[in-house]
């Protein structure tokens, strides 16, 4: 019978080291919706949307305030929306009108946010892809909820350099026109490279096409949970910090997988996978950074943060796989800038540059996420940025991705105000010289080969 | 069996456990397992409890138990065994 220690510990986990669960997302195939006149393709998607995830919130919290545990999102995620608008949407205002649909149905049925309005792009673009990417500012600005993402690459096909091209100009567009918004569009843009199907975590959640009907997919979290571990560990040897992170994933995915076979089993739909992931938020005490701190470092980005994230990342996964039947997603630590106090304040210090952070994006889950670059940033030099990421993903055959936010208006030192799970972000400096002759060729960059490993 | 774990954590004052357990009997629950102690004048319990022929709904227990806790001057948390149980065991 479980005893008063083990209970004792699960409660100061959620009570005082922020243990919760990060997001149940209710992935939703819109297949079925589409239809060659756009209203009609609206109403559809609306009423499958509201007929599928009514009780998707209300059950979120059902099973919050069964086991006492936070459940913090309760979000939805679509299939590209590219694919369902391809025989509707003849103009950019098109696509608009279902973005204006989505943020309509999210706002009914109580998520806070919906993704899937998305293009997948890595080998070429079809006209409703291009359609659909050059809507994306508007879209953005029309909508609240309403989440972005573009994969422009994977190690199969290589990186649509055109589709890379064309995201530099869309990011900055997208910053422009929703710069006197409370809350910068970019936030709500990912481009991708190597993007999952079943991914619960925003912005980059979609529902992809190869997934059933519905699915339920639950993100786990708990970056205090294993940074109060790790103090109990201090100057011991890497084995016993390896085990202790192992462990604590475990007991953390544990939860996760709970929540998630809770609430397929209510919602009566099939549980797709848990994302293993550590993700932080700007509450005190919720930070990756500061794992990487308690690990040994002065501050995230000193040397040694690759490696000490490399070692997190893969303890990380090797304890949460056992912890749950199905484990997919993003899975790894993450490493935004703007929801991590710990990361803020690494920037504050010039600690961490975007080359580090690079660097870091090799060896974890996503990439460089949730950076506020100055506004007079070229788009050439986004989308070399862009590049640059997708190269690590395509080569390494992982998920890499960019969340750029160029601060229009903004310098070096000042910071974009966001509040809530998406934090402040401080302008980091970007390398000043040119890549607008590598960025203007044509073409794609062809497929790396998978043998000569080095 | 649906067994629910109730935790009481508060400072230390006279009647903790008679209010809880009268509450408790009140409404049919059965107390199955209790473990208690007092660490610097701070009172720790822990009930194991069975709500299979509780005369509410899980939901509403959990609120007034809370509510009940408030009146008290502890924290009364009303959690289903499951999260501990998938925790701390394989």
């Amino acid at each position: 019978m479980i005893n008063m220690f083990e209970v004792k510990e699960t409660n100061e986990m959620i009570e005082k080291e922020n243990l919760d669960v990060r997001t149940i997302t209710l992935g939703i195939s819109l297949l079925d919706c589409i239809d060659s006149d756009v209203d009609r393709l609206c109403d559809n998607i609306f009423k499958k949307i509201l007929r599928v995830a009514k009780d998707l919130v209300k059950t979120g919290e059902e099973i919050s305030h069964d086991y006492g545990i936070p459940i913090v999102n309760k979000r939805i995620s679509v299939t590209p929306i590219a694919l369902i608008g391809a025989s509707a949407c003849k103009t950019v205002d098109d696509y608009v009108k279902i973005a204006i649909t989505l943020d309509k149905a999210a706002k009914e049925v109580g998520v806070n946010l919906l993704g899937g309005y998305s293009a997948l792009v890595s080998k070429g673009m079809t006209p409703s892809d291009e359609l659909l990417i050059r809507s994306i500012p508007k879209a953005l600005n029309s909508t609240e909820r309403v989440c972005s993402s573009v994969n422009v690459g994977s190690t199969k096909t290589g990186i649509d350099m055109d589709a890379v091209r064309l995201m530099g100009s869309i990011i900055k567009e997208t910053a422009e026109v929703t710069k006197d918004n409370d809350f910068p569009g970019c936030a709500k843009l990912v481009v991708f490279c190597n993007a999952p199907d079943d991914n619960p975590f925003m912005a980059g959640a979609f529902h992809g096409v190869t997934e059933s009907d519905l699915i339920i997919n639950v993100g786990v979290s708990g970056p205090g949970v294993v940074k109060k571990a790790l103090e109990k560990v201090r100057g011991e040897s890497f084995e016993v910090l390896c085990e202790t992170i192992k462990k604590t994933a475990f007991k953390v995915t544990r939860v996760g997988q709970l929540v998630a076979r809770e609430a397929s089993r209510r919602l009566n739909v099939p549980f797709g996978i848990v994302d293993l992931s550590l993700a932080p938020t700007p509450a005190v005490g919720d930070s990756v950074a500061d794992i990487l701190c308690e690990i040994g470092l002065e501050y995230a980005g000193a040397p040694g943060t690759t490696a000490a994230l490399a070692l997190l990342n893969d303890q990380v996964k090797k304890g949460g796989v056992m912890a749950s039947s199905y484990v997919g997603g993003l899975s790894g630590a993450f490493i935004p800038v703007s929801e991590d106090q710990g990361m803020i304040n690494a920037v504050n210090a010039n600690a961490l540059t975007l080359e580090k952070l690079e660097a870091m994006t090799c060896v974890c889950s996503v990439g460089l996420d949730m950076i506020a670059i100055p506004g007079d940033t070229k788009d050439t030099t986004i989308a070399g940025i862009i590049a640059d990421e997708m190269a690590i993903g395509m080569v390494n055959q992982k998920t890499t991705a960019v969340r750029l936010m160029p601060a229009i208006g903004k310098k070096v030192g000042d910071i974009i105000k966001m509040g809530g799970l998406f934090g402040d972000a401080p302008v980091m400096p970007v390398n000043p010289y040119s890549c607008d002759a590598f960025i203007s060729r044509k073409g794609r960059i062809p497929a790396p080969i998978h043998s000569f490993k080095n | 069996m649906n067994k629910t774990i109730i935790t009481v954590v508060g400072k230390d004052t006279v009647g903790i456990i008679a209010k809880t357990c009268t509450y408790l009997a009140d409404n049919n629950i059965n107390i199955l397992d209790i473990s208690q102690t007092i660490v610097n004048d701070y009172f720790n319990m822990m009930m194991i409890v069975d709500m299979s022929k509780a005369s509410k709904k899980f939901g509403v227990i959990s609120d007034e138990l809370e509510e009940l806790g408030k009146s008290i001057g502890v924290i009364i948390k009303c959690q289903q065994e499951e999260i501990f149980d998938s925790m701390h065991r394989i």
